[in-house]
């Protein structure tokens, strides 16, 4: 028998307490995968945007390529996350950046779809003025069509960054980290619900924090909703 | 100076939107296209500025060829206004006037100035500048559209059914408005309507465009007097064509001597002039007779405690140059309610007086005036009429 200083002492606790406990003893650790987690979301939507906001601009211009583009995007999103990570394990091995990879593909059609929705709903009236008023096609793009779409963007942004932060946890298994390797080791313990939760708390509160906030964001971007100061 | 030269416009599936156009607009006037939809004129105006390319022909705006100019610098040289406005929603007013100084990094304090002057020339005070249009009513939101088509001294303005969204009151002011900044600005502006009372109210020349051609291209006096063909005259309508013969201007009914008041007179003796001559209101001159304002006995009586010449308590007053016909002075009276308008010359000097006395002498002239039975019966003839 193993006898460890404080074990009665654990097994005593309801599994609030234990969570409790766990926080305490490894906070530090936590907050580590915790950070982990969120940037390795970040990246991946962050690379995500770089690409599919030019695209959906430019499917918004030529409407041809749209039902394709989207139409591809679409099939990405049908592969289960575990599948996806498999196969792409395949290719680029374990770790990080096959996670951040995942993220960044689950991350494109969102923000095509949304980036399209948004230039192609600014009114041709705008666009007609600015065009007649003397601006670049450049200008029109910076001036009008990016203001305009921007909270529908925002909101394609949020979509994105709500699954990113599910596929990321997945991505323990690929050996990644993040909060996804704390609920993975309260799985295999024998009565690790409070790691499990230790785990998976804060990854829900990661999620509903990011959509929240950049709803706010969505919302104040909204020229629509524009008065006096 | 606009020049069309053979122009045409042939869409790639065959359709030909403009047909071998030519005419002149010369500089400083007020041009109307007009026709039904379909009928080119929208495209005509829109290859002005390029927003459209003919297929063929060519277009010289002062002798140069429109196409040897790079697209975007001549159109920041054009002013254009469209129906739906086109203002920016996440612009302020401010940065919507002065959207094209901007492009051309026109220094703070210039564009700053421009959009203030501008703002009051359509009535509305620095307040609005940093307001978001649709803040804004649909008549001031259409203001600002005109005047964003001024702000960078652009000579030659594009006006695509501007007011055709707006109810008729507004609309009127409006026409009214840009009527009077071009004559003061000297703009030349091409307009596109559909409606024929506005076009015959602001044009200096009319294009009457059907199936992509010009079909007849006056003035409105002489399109009036000789329709070039049927379709003209059916696009005129019957009640136009007969108007024209009662097509008479402000100077011919109005009365030649209103009584009148020099701006330094003392309310005391205003209150004299109006009672010797009768009348309750007096318009206020200068020296040079040039008009200034009004003031009217309630006016007077109010302030004169207060004031001590008239020209510290006139008001503004609505006038109408001479030569404005008639019929839109009476319109004018009519729907909002003057009971007298003041006729002055170019040069502001004060011509004589429209009022609802002398619109009722037209209507008696024109119900009875040619009607010789009416005054051929003798006065007995009706009288037994009457006691049978």
């Amino acid at each position: 028998m193993l006898n460890i200083e404080g074990l009665d002492e654990l097994t005593q606790m309801n599994t609030f307490q234990q969570l409790i406990y766990y926080v305490q003893e490894n906070g530090a650790y936590l907050w580590e995968q915790f950070t982990r987690h969120f940037l390795i979301s970040i990246y991946g939507v962050l690379f995500a945007a770089i690409v599919a906001i030019p695209i959906g601009f430019y499917i918004a211009r030529h409407s041809k390529l749209a039902d394709w583009v989207v139409g591809a995007a679409n099939v990405i999103q049908t592969i289960p996350s575990l599948a996806m990570l498999s196969i792409l394990m395949l290719g680029f091995g374990i770790g990080v950046n096959t996670v951040i990879i995942t993220v960044f593909l689950y991350s494109l059609l969102p923000i095509v779809k949304n980036t399209y929705a948004g230039v192609k709903n600014v009114d041709n009236a705008l666009m007609d003025a600015a065009k007649g008023m003397g601006m670049t096609r450049w200008q029109q793009t910076y001036k009008v069509e990016l203001p305009m779409a921007i909270s529908v963007i925002m909101a394609g942004l949020r979509n994105a960054l709500v699954v990113a932060i599910g596929v990321t946890a997945i991505g323990t298994f690929i050996g990644a980290g993040g909060l996804g390797d704390i609920i993975q080791r309260g799985v295999n313990a024998s009565q690790g619900g409070a790691i499990i939760l230790a785990g998976a708390i804060p990854t829900a509160l990661m999620a509903v924090a990011a959509d929240l906030v950049l709803a706010w964001l969505e919302k104040k971007l909204d020229p629509s909703s524009r008065v006096r100061k | 100076m606009i020049e069309f030269k053979n122009v045409s416009k042939i869409y790639g599936d065959g359709t030909k939107a403009v047909d071998d156009v030519s005419f002149t607009i010369n500089e400083g006037e007020f041009v109307v296209l007009i026709g039904t939809s379909g009928s080119g004129k929208t495209t005509t105006m829109r290859m002005i500025n390029r927003m459209i390319d003919s297929t063929s022909g060519e277009i010289l705006i002062d002798g140069k060829n429109i196409k040897d100019e790079n697209a975007v610098e001549l159109r920041r040289r054009i002013g254009y206004v469209i129906q739906q406005t086109g203002l920016m929603p996440h612009m302020t007013v401010y940065e919507n006037i002065v959207m094209v100084p901007k492009l051309l990094k026109w220094d703070k304090d210039k564009m700053r100035e421009t959009a203030e002057r501008l703002l009051k020339r359509v009535d509305m005070g620095n307040e609005f500048l940093d307001r978001y249009p649709q803040e804004l009513s649909g008549g001031q939101q259409q203001r600002i559209g005109v005047i964003r088509a001024l702000a960078a001294n652009q000579d030659i303005i594009l006006m695509d059914e501007p007011f055709g969204a707006l109810d008729p009151i507004t609309r009127d002011a409006l026409q009214e408005l840009v009527k009077h900044l071009q004559e003061e600005m000297g703009r030349t502006v091409v307009f596109v309507t559909h409606d024929m009372d506005e076009a015959l109210k602001l044009a200096d020349k009319i294009a009457i465009m059907s199936e992509g051609k010009v079909i007849q291209y006056d003035t409105p006096d002489n399109i009036l007097a000789a329709p070039a063909n049927e379709f003209v005259e059916s696009f005129l309508g019957e009640d136009r064509l007969q108007q024209r013969s009662t097509m008479q201007t402000v100077d011919q009914v109005m009365v030649k001597t209103p009584i009148t008041v020099t701006s330094d007179m003392t309310l005391a003796e205003s209150i004299r002039v109006m009672r010797d001559r009768r009348v309750d209101t007096l318009f206020v001159t200068d020296m040079h007779h040039v008009l200034q304002g009004v003031v009217d006995f309630e006016g007077i009586n109010k302030n004169r405690k207060k004031a001590e010449t008239v020209s510290e308590i006139m008001s503004h007053v609505y006038y109408v140059k001479s030569g404005t016909l008639l019929s839109s002075v009476a319109d004018k009276m009519l729907k909002r309610g003057y009971k007298n308008i003041p006729v002055v010359n170019e040069a502001g000097k004060l011509e004589g007086l429209v009022t609802r006395a002398s619109l009722v002498d037209i209507v008696y002239d024109t119900i009875w005036g040619d009607d010789e039975e009416v005054e051929s019966i003798p006065l007995e003839t009706t009288q037994y009429q009457e006691s049978e």
